[in-house]
């Protein structure tokens, strides 16, 4: 749903990198073999405001989740800045650990120290992808959603503990609570594990969440009640999401402005009705052709996807445009294609510009140069 | 007395004897008969795969599962068949019954499942080995990423249904090389491991082990999920190509109707262990009768149209060890009237060859 309140920015990232270095044998080391990197994450800027969700959208290795968990330094971060600005109680705390905090009340989440981090956490939370995957197996569902109380040893007594997780179960609606607060999460169906962790997620009342694919390990049939329910949050408590998904079709209902990311980089920004009805880059168009229109007159044709081949490996991004080899508009240019012919020369050499092409709308792409 | 206990294994194996004709006989006569000329001119020819009143249950401690229960379809030859329902409904059960590997401690309890005029129910594993597993049906199994060996080399795992089937290592190479050709892959990757090939690669080489011994019938069980949007309506396509080019028969399991409609002519919805709609694919998706197949159409999310609010079906997908009684839906169905919590709705014919089980349409 479209949300028109958003307000403030609350987060800012800048040129920010995430580089892993790949493991090299000794005697490479030894000749002195330049060092190879995956360029997970590769220059990408953004901004996120409160009461916004902002989705990051691309297939599987394009880097989406790592940026996810760079704001949540789960992954160290090779460059780049984030700017974040915390909950006045994070504040104090930051404040009093001697973290250096900018005028606005706005803190670098990069230049912090990993030790000085723990008050962050409060503020920024994850769901991650898999509800079977991401719980203790041996734990109640009070322990999972209660845990966090206790780390961050926001109340005193047991009965205030109690009453923070029932009212946060009926928040996300495990409705009655005290049913669910003492199974454990075998006895829960995909859909309400999947509740646990928001209510996991939400229980210290952060300002972002970072939500990574949360719904395309669940049933279409139930999909859209989680994804109602992020809607629901995002009214009633003024959350902020970050939402990475692959699929367009689920970012339509919950985002307010998309980033198309590619091998490392956004190649097109804007808002979410925008880019999937008039997608600009070619690769934003693939996406949105690949998308399974349910009807059954599809089974009589072959759809056509406008990509080719596969996503090549991070380590050797290929030079200019990194989408060029796959881009059906180049190679339409290198076939000899009228008009198109300054694409031959550029797209292979020159990097194209995240430009400005109407306002909110961003493409890094030679034909929209 | 000597020639009494010599003559009575002989008399026992000529009773066998005797029997063994008796049931060819049988066979002779059902192949003859039933797929013979009739009037007119016309030949009409057993379906492909007829299941009769299938009963596949789990008995565990806990009680007994009754995953697949009473399920009656037929598919025909170069046909399409689509399941679909959400997780737990016994869609993957049904077609592991189908290809003979229920796993313990499931079993078929009731009803045939006949394959060219064989019932694989009354079946040993061997049989079944021999005359039907991967010859007459085969199976895109749930999760590529999973489904290959991470220690042997895509060449030795395709290869590896037609060794057992008798082929020489050579023939067997050979045909890799063709398969992977005709699933869009360059044999080169024939010598990689599992683990050098992306998600898509590996689907691709799942599909091509399904081909290898040429089957009638190739069971996809959610042939598209965890994969991303690209890569699935590249494995849909190749799909496609399959049912067009080969005149394959195609069963495709799904949850999500939306991935089933790309290629399905016949679309059976499944809800806990019982079909609830059967039709084809326009009478499905053009006029939904059951309010299950219309909630799960509805909560498909699109990229056209109005952003109006998605709707889901609350709540899950019964405990299969204790359904409830009447209707199994009704807990989660919007239009439940009494009749619903007290008695089970047939399956009715309410268009032509359109079935549903719902009490509506008394």
């Amino acid at each position: 749903m479209y949300s028109t309140d958003i307000g403030e920015k609350i987060l800012e990232a800048n040129n920010l990198k995430v580089w892993f270095p790949v493991s090299q044998s000794f005697i490479d080391n030894l000749k002195g073999k330049a060092k190879l990197y995956v360029h997970a994450v590769d220059g990408i800027s953004f901004e996120v405001h409160e009461r916004e969700t902002f989705c990051l959208v691309g297939e599987s290795g394009c880097g989406k989740t790592t940026t996810g968990k760079a704001i949540l330094r789960l992954v160290p971060v090779t460059s780049g800045s984030v700017i974040f600005k915390p909950s006045k109680s994070v504040l104090s705390d930051l404040r009093e650990n001697g973290v250096s905090v900018d005028s606005d009340g706005r803190v670098d989440l990069v230049s912090i120290p990993q030790k000085k981090f723990k008050p962050l956490r409060r503020d920024l939370q994850i769901v991650y992808q898999d509800p079977y995957g991401s719980m203790n197996p041996r734990y109640r569902i009070r322990d999972v959603v209660g845990e966090a109380i206790d780390v961050h040893k926001m109340v005193s007594t047991r009965e205030e503990k109690e009453e923070m997780i029932i009212r946060v179960l009926d928040k996300v609606r495990l409705t009655p609570a005290e049913d669910f607060i003492d199974r454990y999460p075998h006895q829960l169906s995909g859909g309400q594990r999947q509740r646990v962790a928001i209510a996991r997620a939400i229980i210290l009342n952060p300002r972002l969440v970072i939500a990574d694919e949360p719904v395309s390990m669940l049933d279409v049939s139930i999909r859209a009640e989680i994804l109602e329910l992020f809607n629901e949050l995002k009214r009633d408590i003024g959350l902020s999401y970050i939402f990475i998904t692959h699929d367009l079709a689920v970012a339509r209902y919950v985002c307010n402005r998309i980033a198309v990311m590619y091998l490392g980089k956004i190649v097109e920004m804007g808002e979410a009705r925008e880019i999937i009805s008039d997608p600009l880059h070619p690769y934003t168009k693939a996406l949105v052709a690949a998308i399974p229109d349910p009807n059954p007159e599809n089974r009589k044709k072959i759809r056509e996807v406008p990509i080719i081949g596969e996503v090549p490996s991070a380590i050797n991004i290929p030079p200019g445009c990194r989408f060029h080899p796959r881009c059906v508009y180049y190679n339409r240019a290198v076939g000899g294609q009228e008009g198109m012919a300054k694409l031959v020369d550029k797209c292979p050499k020159e990097e194209p510009p995240f430009k400005e092409v109407k306002p909110g709308r961003r493409v890094a792409c030679w034909l929209h140069d | 007395m000597s020639l009494i206990n010599i003559g009575f294994p002989d008399s026992n194996v000529s009773i066998i004897r005797v029997w063994f004709y008796i049931v060819k006989l049988k066979i002779w006569y059902t192949q003859v008969f039933c797929s013979g000329s009739l009037a007119g001119g016309m030949v009409f020819a057993l379906p492909l795969l007829e299941i009769k009143g299938l009963k596949t249950y789990f008995y565990t401690l806990r009680g007994i599962v009754k995953a697949v229960d009473n399920v009656s379809l037929t598919l025909e030859k170069g046909e399409t068949l689509g399941i679909v329902g959400e997780s737990g409904c016994g869609k993957s059960t049904l077609a592991w019954s189908i290809i003979g590997l229920v796993p313990p401690p499931g079993k078929i309890v009731s009803g045939s499942i006949m394959i060219d005029g064989m019932d694989i129910t009354r079946m040993s594993e061997g049989e079944i080995r021999e005359k039907i597993r991967w010859k007459k049906v085969s199976m895109i199994f749930q999760g590529a990423m999973n489904a290959l060996n991470p220690v042997y080399k895509i060449r030795e795992q395709v290869a590896e249904p037609m060794l057992l089937a008798g082929y020489s290592e050579e023939k067997a190479f050979k045909r890799v090389d063709e398969l992977l050709n005709s699933v869009g892959l360059t044999p080169a990757i024939a010598d990689r491991y599992p683990h050098e090939l992306s998600g898509g690669m590996k689907q691709r080489v799942v599909i091509a082990m399904a081909l290898t011994l040429e089957p009638d019938i190739v069971i996809a069980d959610e042939p598209t999920t965890a994969l991303d949007v690209v890569v699935q309506s590249q494995i849909l396509n190749l799909l496609k190509e399959l049912q067009r080019k080969k005149k394959r028969s195609i069963i495709i399991i799904s949850h999500d109707l939306g991935a089933v409609t790309e290629l399905a002519e016949k679309i059976a919805v499944m809800y806990a262990g019982k079909i609830v709609e059967f039709g084809t694919a326009e009478q499905i998706f053009n006029n939904p009768l059951h309010p299950y197949t219309q909630a799960l159409i509805r909560a498909i999310p699109r990229l056209t149209g109005p952003v109006t609010k998605l709707e889901y079906i609350p709540g899950a997908p019964p405990d299969l060890r204790f359904p409830p009684p009447g209707c199994r839906f009704a807990p989660r169905c919007n239009r439940v009237m009494d009749i619903c919590h007290k008695e089970e709705p047939p399956l009715k014919e309410l268009e032509k060859g359109h079935y549903a089980a719902c009490h509506l349409y008394d």
